[in-house]
Formats: structure tokens, C-alpha cells, sequence
């Protein structure tokens, strides 16, 4: 139930609460830390570098949760990769 | 034969102590007999809650090291005649005891007690290995706090990792004002993060340090709130279905107010 005043005030900080531990419960229960994921976002770059051109400042990789087919939270790996343009194949360039 | 339950948390500061001293009272009043230990080695504090700091003689490292035999270790509250504690050494550290000799410990406390509560020190260590070694059971202390779910949560994952299945949650320390308007997590929000069952919710309560203040825990006080609470929780770890306390009724000048002119 919304009460008015609500309506009007700041947002609830519970939510603030609730939304950071999610996410850093996700990295705690997955065992996966800055280090590691900064390590497998430089490996993505080296490969995909090879066939298209990235914006290394845009690339935006995390971990977050979704629900898997039986229902059950389950860590996932999102990563946004824009990229300018495809690399033109090796033996077209020659 | 009786049932050790350990009393854990990960974060330092949540109200272990608390929990585990009024548990305790709650559980002994009921008429069981209860053994409380103080598995903080280096860093006893249950004795102080409990009132009984100044009749140590021994304590857990001396039954451990057979300085003394168990019975003499074990110091008896005068106040509620089933209720004994042993409390921790205040000299040594976490090392001096090892999982197999706190195993052998909480098996022959189970011959003579009902419970078996076991008081375990913040952290993940050797402390914390020790606590759990002869649990049959336990119960995870948090508070509604990022920081004190996040340890929450490793500390299920450590004890169901070591083959204690389905602990069970005390979330202590609510204060429903802060809760109805959104600036404090609610229960539902925390087991919304925690795969855990819920034992009991304790408002935040003057009462809690009044009575730690005097050495007598909550749980022997009548009119004490968070004391009715820890009261509920002990019914319910004896097998008991009690209802949730209703914390947002009764509390709050306004609220006593709006109810005077409801009638």
C-alpha cells in the first residue's frame, strides 16, 4: 500500500540497502572478485579485438542474478560490448 | 541426551551474547536444564551479561586441559537453578582449543543438559571452527544492516558447508518506526536475500541495555518487550509454533495517541 506522503518524499533508503547487497552478494557467492573480473574483461577485449573494432571505455561487463528455469537464483555474467565497425577479414585487406 | 546449538553471526557486535545469555534464561525458566558456553576464548563477555563475573574459578580451557573436571568448571545461577555456565578463558587465545576437544566437550555436556548453547566469537577463524565443531544445531544473529546480512550470508554457506543443514535466523535489533517508513530493511526484505528460516525478530530495545547493565538478561524481565521476544524464540527451539510479535502496534507517542482516540 502507497501512503501519500510517500508520494513526496526521498526514495526509501531500504531499497538503497537491499539493491547493494544484492549485488555484492552475488560477487561474495560466486567467489569472483574486481580483480578476477577485470582480468576476464581485458581477456574478452583481446579476443573480440581481433574481428571488431571496441571502445575500451564502453565495454561494461558485470555479475548480477537471474532466475533459472527451475526458479532458483542463479549468478550471471551480462557484458555490453559496443562496438564501430567489423574488422575487415585478414585476406580481404591483403 | 541433549541438543548443542550454536549461537553465530560473523559480524562482531549483532547481539550474540545477548541472544545467547537471554536464550538461555528464556530456556531454563521454561524448566530445562541448560548449559551456556562461552566459546569466545580471549574475549569472554557471556559471564558479564549474565551477572556471574565474579564467581569464575575455572573455565572452558582449564576442563580442556584437565585442570578440573567439567562439574567444577560449570558455574551454577543461583537466580534460576537450572541454568550453568562455563565461561572462556580470558588469557589464552582461539588456538588453545581444537574442533575434536570442543566436540568432546559438547558430548558429555549433552549427558547432564537439555541445551547445550554455544555463545561462538565474530569472524570465520579457528573461533568460529571451534564454536560450530559440536553443534547439532544452529542459529545465525544479524541485524537488518548491509554490512551484517552480507556476513550473515557467508556464515551460511560456512556452516552448511560443515554439515549444519537449515540454520535458523534471529534478526535482532528492529525498530519498526524506521521500518514503516522505509529506512530500515523488514524481515520479509531480509529473508528476501537470505536462503535461511526465520526463529524470531527482537525489536531494539532500552530494555536490552538496562538489563545488561544489571547482569540480568531481558528474557527474566516481564514487561520487557525484547525479553517477550526472546521468551517467544526459546518456545519455538523447544518445538513450540508461536506467532511473530506484532512490533508496530504499541510503540510511538503518536501511536499511543491515535489509539486513545480510537478508543
Amino acid at each position: 500500500m502507497m501512503d501519500f506522503f510517500s508520494l513526496f518524499s526521498k526514495p526509501q533508503s531500504k531499497n538503497i540497502a537491499k539493491d547493494r547487497l544484492k549485488l555484492v552478494l552475488v560477487h561474495d557467492r560466486a567467489n569472483c572478485s574486481v580483480d578476477v573480473l577485470e582480468m576476464l574483461k581485458n581477456d574478452i577485449l583481446r579476443v573480440i579485438a581481433k574481428y571488431m573494432d571496441i571502445d575500451d571505455e564502453e565495454l561494461d561487463i558485470q555479475l548480477t542474478q537471474t532466475k533459472s528455469d527451475t526458479n532458483d537464483q542463479v549468478p550471471m555474467l551480462i557484458a555490453n560490448i559496443p562496438f564501430k565497425n567489423v574488422r575487415p577479414k585478414e585476406k580481404d585487406r591483403e | 541426551m541433549g541438543e548443542v546449538i550454536v549461537i553465530t553471526s560473523g559480524k562482531g557486535g549483532v547481539g550474540k551474547t545477548t541472544t545467547s545469555a537471554n536464550i538461555g534464561c528464556a530456556l531454563a525458566l521454561a524448566g530445562k536444564k541448560v548449559a551456556l558456553v562461552d566459546a569466545d576464548i580471549g574475549l569472554r563477555n557471556l559471564d558479564v551479561v549474565m551477572g556471574l563475573e565474579n564467581r569464575i574459578v575455572y573455565d572452558l580451557i582449564d576442563v580442556i586441559e584437565g585442570n578440573c573436571r567439567l562439574k567444577q568448571a560449570l558455574i551454577k545461577d543461583k537466580r534460576y537453578p537450572n541454568l550453568h555456565l562455563l565461561p572462556a578463558a580470558q588469557t589464552k587465545d582461539k588456538n588453545a582449543v581444537n574442533p575434536e576437544q570442543m566436540l568432546k566437550l559438547c558430548e558429555s555436556l549433552k549427558e547432564d543438559f537439555d541445551y547445550i548453547l554455544i555463545d561462538c566469537p565474530a569472524g570465520i577463524e579457528q573461533g568460529f571452527k571451534n564454536a560450530i565443531a559440536g553443534a547439532n544445531r544452529a542459529i545465525v544473529v544479524t541485524t537488518p544492516e548491509v554490512s551484517a546480512v552480507r556476513d550473515a550470508d557467508r556464515i551460511i554457506g560456512l556452516l552448511e558447508a560443515s554439515e549444519l543443514r537449515n540454520p535458523q535466523l534471529v534478526l535482532n535489533r528492529i525498530r519498526p518506526e524506521m521500518v514503516k517508513r522505509g529506512d530500515m530493511m523488514s524481515l520479509d526484505d531480509v529473508l528476501d536475500i537470505l536462503a535461511i528460516g526465520i526463529l524470531g525478530v527482537v525489536p531494539d530495545d532500552e530494555s536490552i541495555v538496562i538489563s545488561t547493565n544489571k547482569g540480568e538478561p531481558a528474557s527474566t524481565v516481564d514487561d520487557s518487550l525484547a525479553g517477550q521476544a526472546f521468551r517467544n524464540i526459546s518456545r519455538r527451539i523447544m518445538g513450540e509454533e508461536v506467532p511473530f510479535l506484532d512490533l508496530t502496534s504499541d510503540s510511538g507517542f503518536l501511536k499511543r495517541l491515535k489509539k486513545l482516540f480510537k478508543g
